[in-house]
Order: C-alpha cells, then structure tokens, then sequence
C-alpha cells in the first residue's frame, strides 16, 4: 500500500505509553460496526443516519412545494405515501401541510445540519487533525451516536401515530404547541417531538463536551492553537455554543412538557379554547420564545460554523494557497460566536417588545454583519492569484461562499427591525435562511463529504458525477430562493397551506410554480450524489494516502482505517496547516509534520 | 404509471451506472485527482454560470417589481419603503460586486500545472479596509434604520387617537370599537359566550358603548388610528401588508400598533389601476388548520362616511339584548368568508366553483 513509501510515517516506533494501536483483539462485527466505540466509525454512523433523514426531509419539501404550486390539485404520489386520510383524492390536507413544513424544518436544521454536519466532521476530523488516537471519551462518543440514533427512530415515528406528528412548526411557539384543542399534531405527536428533542440534546452536549476535551487536551506535540486547521477551530467553538446553548432549549421544552402534562402555566395564560377557560393565568407565551432563540440563534451557527471551517480547509488545499488572514479568520469565528448570544430578540421584533429593547437588538444584530463580511472577503482573497483545483468539494466551497454572501446581505435588511414589521414572518425570511443558514450549511457538508470521502471509505467517488450533482444543486437552489424573497415582499407570509384565499397574491402564483419546478430539478441531482456516495463506498477507485496533495495530519495516517489511527508513534506537528506553495519549497505543499527546514521561517 | 415510473428508474440507475464506470476508467489513467480538462471547464462554467444567475435575478426584478405590494397605505409605511429602497440599493451594490468578483476568480485562476499560486497570507492594511468600510456602511444603516422605527413606535396621543381593537381566534378576527366615549370596555376571558364573544365586563360603563364588526371594518383617512390586540388562543398575527404595519396577537397580554391611513380605498383603486383592490387584514403567525384563511377587509373611507357607516353598527349593550353578534347582519361577502374561514378544505372548493 501507499502509506508504506510514505516518507512522512517515522520509522523509529518508540513504544510510548500512548500507543495502544499495537495490541491487536480483532473487534467482532458488534463492536466494530454497531457499538464501536471508535471516532471514523462513529462519524460514519452519523453520516448514514444524516443521508437518511435528509432524504426523507427533501422528499417532504417536494410534497409541500406541489401543494403550493398547484393547490387543491390531485396527486397521485401523495396519496400514496400519505394515505387516504392525509391526502383523501391525492389532495394533501391543511393539518397534514403544517405537520409536512414541522418535521421538514425540524430534521433539517437539527438532524441534518446539527447532528448530521458536526457528528460526522468534527468526530472524523478532531481527532485526525488534531493527532489524537481518538476522542476524548470513545464511549460518551458512543453514547452521543446512539442517542442520535433513539432520537431520529422517535421522530421517524411519530410520522405514523394517528393524530399526526408535530405541526406547530419547527419554533413550536406554545400555545398552539402546548393545547391538542388548538391542532391535532400538539397531541400525541407533540409529545414524541419534545421526547426526541430532549434526547437530541443530550446527544448534542455528549458529543460536544467530548470535543472541546480532545481538542484542548489531546492535540499531538506542535501542535499549538495557532497551528489548529480552521476546521478545528470551527468545531471547538461551535461544541462551546452548543453546550451553552442546548440547555437551554431543554429548560424551555420541559416547561413546555410541564404546561402540557401537569397544568403548569409557564407559558399559558388567559385562554379559552374549545369552548372552555382554560384555568391557567399569568404565563407568558412571549418567555418562550426568548428561551428558544437564546438557543435558535445560537443554532444557526452552530449550523454554519462547522461548513465555514470545512470551507476554508477545502478553499486553500485547493486554491494552493495560504488562507487569507488566518488570524483573522480565528478572529471572526470567536467574535460572530460571542455576538450569536445577544441577538436573539431579532426574531421577537413584533412580539410586542419594548421598541427600546428592539433598538438593541438591531445594533448587536448588524454588528455581526462586520465579522462575516472578513470572512467572506478573506475566501476571495484566497482564491486570487492562487492556481485553483476545481474537485466537486472545491465547487461546493465555491458555492457557500456566493450563498453565504447573497443569504447575508438579505440579513441586514430583516435585522433592522423597522423594515422587519412588514416582513417578519414572510417568505422574504424563508428565502434569506434558506440561502444563508440552508444552501451554506448543505454545501459544506457536501463539500465535506466529496473531500474526505477518501479518508472515511478509502475510496474515491465519481467526479463527473460530482460535477452533475454540484451544478443542478447550484442552479436549483438560486431557482428556488432568489424568487422567493419576491414572495415575500408581495407580503405572502410563510406556513399559508394556499394563497387562493387572497386575490391580492394571484400575482405570485407563476412564481411558486417556478420554484417548485425547479425544487423538483434539484431533488434529482440528490439521486445522483446518493448513488454516488453508495456506488463508490463498494465500486470506487481506490484512494491513495494523500490524494489531494493536502497538508494537514489526517492525511499522514495510512488509508486502511487503524484503532488508533497511526501505526506507530503520533506525527509532531512543526508548522502551521497553510503551507502550500511556499516560496523555496520545490512541491506546492508542505505537510504539518515536516520539520521546518534550516533558515526557513514559520511564517503567518 | 408506476410501471412507467419504476420502469425510468432502472433506466437511469443503469445510464448512472454507465456514466460511472466510463467517469473512473478516464480518472484511473491519470495521475491528478481531478484532471485538468476538467477543471478548466468547471472554471468556465463558473463565469457562464454568473452571468445567467445575474440575468436570472435581473429578469426577476424587472417581472416583479410592479406586482409587490403596492404604495403605502400609510405615512409609516411610506418611510418604510423609502428606508427598504435605501438599503437595497447598498445591498444590491454588494451582492452584485462580490458575486462578480467570487465567480470572475474562480474562473480565471484555474490550475495550471507550470503555474505557482502566490504565497499571500495576510495583509493588515487589506484586512482593515474591509473591517472598517462595512462598520462605516452599517453604521448608516443602523441610524437611518432606527430613526424610522423610533418614529413608528413613538407613544402616541390616544385620546387623539381612534381606539380600535382586533381580537384573534381560531380561525377569524373581530374588530371592536371604543364607541361613544373612544375608550375600550374592560375584559375577562372568563366571560366568553355566544352573546359576548370578546369577553366584556359587561358591569364596566366604558364597555356598554364598544361596538363589535365582523368580516370588514372602517377607518377614516388622515386619523391616528390606534389598534390594541389581542387572542383568544393561541397567538396570531395582525398583518395589514398595505399599511406596513404588523404586531402579533398574544394570549394573556395586549400589544399595541398605530397608524395614519393616508388614501381611501377609492384612490388606492385608481392608483393601482384595481377596481377590486381591499385592505386586508390576515393573520401572519401560524394558529392551526385554517391559518392561511383568516382574514378581513378593510376600508378607508372620508370621515363622513366613516361615521355613517358606524353608526348602523349596534352597540354591545344592544347585542346583549339581541342575537349574538356573530350572526348580525351578514353582508353576502361577510357570509362567504365567516364559512370559508371554519370550513375544511372540500368545502372551500365547493364554494369557489359556485
Ligand atoms: C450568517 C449566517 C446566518 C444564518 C445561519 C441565519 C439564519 C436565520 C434563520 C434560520 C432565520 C429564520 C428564523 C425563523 O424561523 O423565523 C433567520 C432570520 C433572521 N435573520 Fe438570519 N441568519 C444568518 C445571517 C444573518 C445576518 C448576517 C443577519 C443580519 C445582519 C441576520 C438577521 C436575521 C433576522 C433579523 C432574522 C429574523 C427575521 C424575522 O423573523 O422576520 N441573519 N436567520
Ligand atoms: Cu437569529
Ligand atoms: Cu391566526
């Protein structure tokens, strides 16, 4: 194999305590492949999950997007995958349109790109790049998986329960998540949500705490903070938001889970309903709502940081080049991770705050414009004059930073609170997170997984199949969300089962048609890349060590996958990950673990 | 059909396959990773696909600038359009540029196997320029942006003012109005019943004079026009997207919104070259079922008529004596709605082909 004329493995093996990779139990089938215990297991495990829940929640989005463009129309295909009560004639029901929307944005932005995106890369890459033999804890990383896993089998289910899963929608604002009177889906299929959520975060914080431990305590010898690959650095502060945050949503949802079962009224006041007074007085719904943004907001970080990390590694391997203002780029992930905490209250600005307070909010909100704006100057910047490689993930790197650019400027105009009154609550949101926090974070996990695919299955997938599947991605999510802001300013508001009822959005019917037309374009590319992915896990070429000329330590360890990831001692790390195309060196790259060489500075 | 759709699966998992096996023999006899035709055609595909994405958007804009919601219906909603454009303007700037410059690098610097990338790692002059230019651009736009929305929501004059009120229910508003005295009864929500439907203090001589509307109300041009909110369930949201104006209807407490109108229905009509053309109310934060069916129109009109029109209207202590209000007077178009709003999905059609 390759990695045996690799020049970067050390010859001399000392015999360190640390090296547990030599005593050889071949582990059986259980504890290799369902309770392992070790990290590329583990990330691949999320990996799957993620795949599977992603598709399920795309397919829902292509069943709402036909409702939406055509309504009232019948579709065969609905009735057959939502049954006769769900969709009677093919035509999908208003209770099932709110629960479809629910679950799509729940999986999506928790399943997907918070379990899916971190689960997978910061388990497969901390430990890698950091040179560690593993995490921290292999079996709270274990339990992390698994209570991922118990947590997607709950909300899988509850698609199937009689009065139909959650449909309060994905923020589940209480009362109508709280009241079974007030829609169906606050029953039985509430509950399951809030079950399954409070054991995603477990997950979560499991996960998290164990990567923020293996990355301040088991980075290998050199291998000091300013020499961390940015994708570390965006995984350990996205493991700090998410220990600070995720409590959170859990003290909000057992209140919840409180009001709900026990008469508590934390969030219940003054209601009648069914015609019935309810006998709870002097909650206040408003409490939730700041309990769940103190975490939401948070939550699209936690979402984005990790595809920005994976971006700048992916940007600068491939553009040959240093990225552009490493410290910078430290800079701004700290400060945009220390800004998330104080702006939540931008998704209450007409909840009937105090306009004072509101003012505050704008300001914290806009300031965080100033850090993302360095970021995305900075991948510009890299990619000039550099000699850049065009892979399918370097198409994807390409692409989040055009969506993160298009999705933030919109921003600014929802964060000034004046202009969010008319458009709070509008598709002019949908499209603005969609772009920012959805198209980024799914194009950084897809660069992800086309980048260190090699590293994870030790074999190649299919480029021109990459490149099939990046540009109707691309093309397809422009098509569905540029037009959508246009929605949004005709004043169309979002979670609208049809907007026949209203003569004054006629004019906007072309255009959901348009969108779902080109929904359904992009739903295709996905059957690419998820045969891709497949095909290539069994029929793929195989991977050489370092196929992407890369410099940092997870592509020192040999292909074959190790208990301990390298055969010998751990590589000493002497320079920073950003080496390529020095000035004196005769290869284009430099890995991490080569000594520096006589007279030569460290310089960044 | 399923046949047929199962039947173009195989089909295409075969071509997938296909395209597969050609794709890595091509790859396997190389020695890069990623060949060099094919990054020199991603790279073109880079400019091509910016200037058919730049098309796409200005096409979009061009389509659909006159079908957005129309002018203003009011003073504040004036401000906030010039505010919108003002800071579209600056957005729009950026967008463009940075896309520009993003897909322009991409496609000219596509590797080259005798060229060497510059070794350029930092600049702290660069890095400064775009640190600071943003904080001075957002600074503007925090200042200008907080002028209006202090303006907006200034504390008002609301014995000046016209005291209105609209309450949210599944799945229908009610508008209630201070009446003689222009101040809104007291309410309990224990008090809800067929003939009191927004829970009056009935014992309260503030609330003998409100009266109660369904399906459209009336407000008079030029006049402070002061909405207090509130829900009977869950929350809602008022949205009046003609006027700029929303706040969100909670359970529990009252929130607050005001406003000038500032054209009639009849102008708005000629201005949007509309005949049809209404004020609208509708809820704009999800509430259940019908959610995307909760609405009232309503009406700008002169003073006169304004005051004409209300006073056909029963008081509430008049309706206590009488039928419940739900079901006085049902204009044609009000009957249409008030089913529409509680009806399932089948039964909506069936009105619509009607
Ligand atoms: C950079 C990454 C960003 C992500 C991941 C993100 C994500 C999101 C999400 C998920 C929502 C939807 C909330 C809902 O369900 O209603 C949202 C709304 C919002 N975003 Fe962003 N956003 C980002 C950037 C920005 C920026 C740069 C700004 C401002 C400068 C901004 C301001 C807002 C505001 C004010 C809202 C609330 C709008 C409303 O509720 O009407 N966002 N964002
Ligand atoms: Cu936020
Ligand atoms: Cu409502």
């Amino acid at each position: 194999m390759d990695h045996a004329h690799d020049t970067h493995t050390h010859e001399g093996h000392d015999h360190g305590h640390d090296a547990h990779a030599h005593h050889h139990e071949e582990p059986g089938f259980w504890t290799k492949y369902i309770f392992s215990e070790d990290h590329k297991m583990i990330s691949r495990q999320f990996l799957l999950t993620a795949i599977f829940m992603g598709v399920l929640a795309m397919m829902m989005s292509i069943f709402f997007r036909l409702q939406l463009a055509w309504p009232g129309e019948s579709f065969p295909i609905l009735n057959y995958f939502l049954g006769d009560k769900w969709a009677p004639g093919g035509v999908m029901s208003p209770d099932m349109y709110l629960a479809l929307v629910t679950i799509h944005g729940t999986i999506m932005v928790f399943f997907v790109l918070t379990g899916g995106l971190s689960g997978t890369f910061s388990n497969l890459l901390i430990p890698l790049q950091v040179g560690a033999r593993d995490m921290a804890s292999g079996f709270l990383n274990m339990l992390s998986y698994w209570f991922f896993f118990i947590s997607s089998v709950i909300m899988f289910a509850s698609l199937f329960i009689e009065d139909g899963p959650a449909s309060a929608g994905w923020t589940i604002y209480p009362p109508l998540s709280a009241l079974p009177q007030a829609i169906p889906g606050s029953g039985l299929g509430m509950t399951l949500w809030l079950v399954s959520m409070s054991l995603f975060v477990v997950s979560s914080l499991l996960g998290s705490l164990n990567y923020i431990v293996t990355v301040i305590n088991l980075r290998t010898k050199g291998m000091t903070f300013t020499r961390l690959p940015l994708t570390v650095w965006a995984f350990l502060v996205t493991a700090i938001l998410g220990v600070l945050s995720f409590p959170v949503l859990f003290s909000a949802v057992l209140l919840l889970i409180f009001d709900r079962s026990f008469g508590t009224s934390f969030y219940l006041s003054d209601i009648f309903i069914s015609g019935q007074a309810l006998e709870q007085t002097g909650g206040s719904p408003i409490l939730f709502q700041h309990l769940f943004w103190f975490l939401g907001h948070p939550e699209v970080y936690i979402v984005l940081l990790p595809a920005l990390g994976i971006t700048s590694e992916i940007i600068a391997t491939m553009s040959r080049k240093p990225i552009f203002g490493y410290r910078a780029m430290i800079g701004s992930i700290l400060a945009i991770a220390f800004l998330s905490f104080i702006v939540w209250g931008h998704h209450m600005f007409v909840t009937g705050m105090n306009p004072f307070l509101g003012s505050v909010f704008v300001f914290t909100t806009l300031l965080i414009a100033i850090p993302s704006a360095v970021k995305a100057f900075n991948y510009i910047t890299t990619l000039w004059k550099g000699n850049l490689i065009m892979s399918p993930a370097m198409l994807f790197a390409i692409g989040l930073v055009s969506t993160f650019v298009t999705g933030g400027v919109t921003g600014i105009i929802l964060a000034d609170s004046a202009l969010d009154i008319p458009l709070h609550d509008t598709y002019f949101v949908v499209a603005h997170f969609h772009i920012v926090m959805g198209a980024s974070a799914i194009f950084g996990m897809f660069a992800g997984v086309y980048h260190w695919f090699p590293r994870m299955f030790g074999r190649m997938m299919s480029n021109k199949l990459g490149y099939v599947h990046f540009w109707v991605t691309f093309i397809a999510v422009y098509g569905v969300f540029f037009p959508m802001h246009f929605i949004g300013l005709s004043g169309v508001p979002r979670r609208y089962y049809s907007n026949e009822a209203f003569a004054m959005f006629d004019n906007t019917h072309d255009l959901n048609v348009i969108i779902t037309g080109f929904a359904i374009f992009g739903a295709i590319a996905q059957v690419v890349f998820v045969f891709n992915f497949f095909f290539s896990v069994y029929k793929g070429k195989r991977a050489t060590q370092n196929p992407w000329n890369s410099n940092t330590l997870e592509w020192t360890a040999p292909v074959e996958h190790l208990h301990g990831n390298w055969p010998g001692s751990l590589p000493e790390v002497y320079r920073w990950p950003y080496d390529y195309s020095k000035p004196g060196k005769d290869e284009d790259f430099v890995p991490q673990n080569i000594p520096l060489s006589p007279g030569e500075v460290e310089n960044h | 059909m399923i046949y047929i759709v199962i039947l173009i699966g195989i089909l295409a998992f075969w071509q997938l396959i296909k395209v597969y096996e050609y794709a890595t023999i091509i790859n396997g006899s190389k020695e890069e990773t990623v060949s060099e035709s094919d990054t020199r055609f991603n790279a073109k595909m880079m400019m091509v696909f910016c200037v058919a994405f730049f098309v796409f958007c200005i096409w979009n804009f061009w389509m659909y600038q006159d079908k957005l919601l129309p002018h203003a219906g009011s003073e504040n909603g004036e401000d906030l359009d010039l505010l919108f454009n003002f800071n579209m303007v600056i957005i729009g700037f950026v967008f463009f540029v940075v896309n520009a410059v993003l897909f322009y690098f991409a496609s000219k610097y596509y590797y080259r196997k005798d060229n060497k990338a510059t070794f350029f790692a930092h600049s702290s002059k660069l890095e400064m320029i775009w640190t600071i230019v943003p904080a001075i651009v957002l600074t503007v736009i925090i200042i200008y942006g907080l002028k209006v929305w202090n303006h907006i929501t200034a504390p008002i004059n609301e014995k000046e003012s016209i005291q209105m009120e609209l309450y949210a229910q599944q799945f229908a508003w009610t508008a209630r109005y201070g009446g003689k005295d222009n101040v809104l009864g007291k309410t309990n929500y224990r008090l809800i019943a067929d003939n009191n439907p927004l829970a009056l203090v009935a014992e309260d001589p503030n609330a003998g004079d409100d009266k109660l509307v369904k399906g459209e109300f009336h407000i008079p041009i030029g006049k402070m026009v002061q909405f207090k909110l509130r829900s009977r369930d869950v929350i809602h949201s008022a949205f009046m997207p003609h006027f700029r104006a929303q706040m969100n209807c909670v359970p529990g407490m009252e929130t607050e919104m005001h406003f000038v109108p500032k054209y009639t229905t009849a102008q708005m009509r000629e201005m949007t070259k509309n005949p049809k053309f209404n004020y609208i109310l509708l809820c704009n934060k999800i509430c259940g079922a019908a959610h995307y069916n909760m609405q009232m129109d309503i009406i700008v009109e002169s003073k006169e008529d304004y005051n004409k029109w209300l006073a056909t209207k029963k008081t509430f202590s008049e309706s206590l004596t009488a039928e419940p209000v739900a079901t006085t007077e049902p204009a044609k178009e009000e009957m249409k709605k008030d089913t529409a709003i509680t009806a399932t999905v089948e039964e909506v059609k069936v009105e619509e082909k009607k």
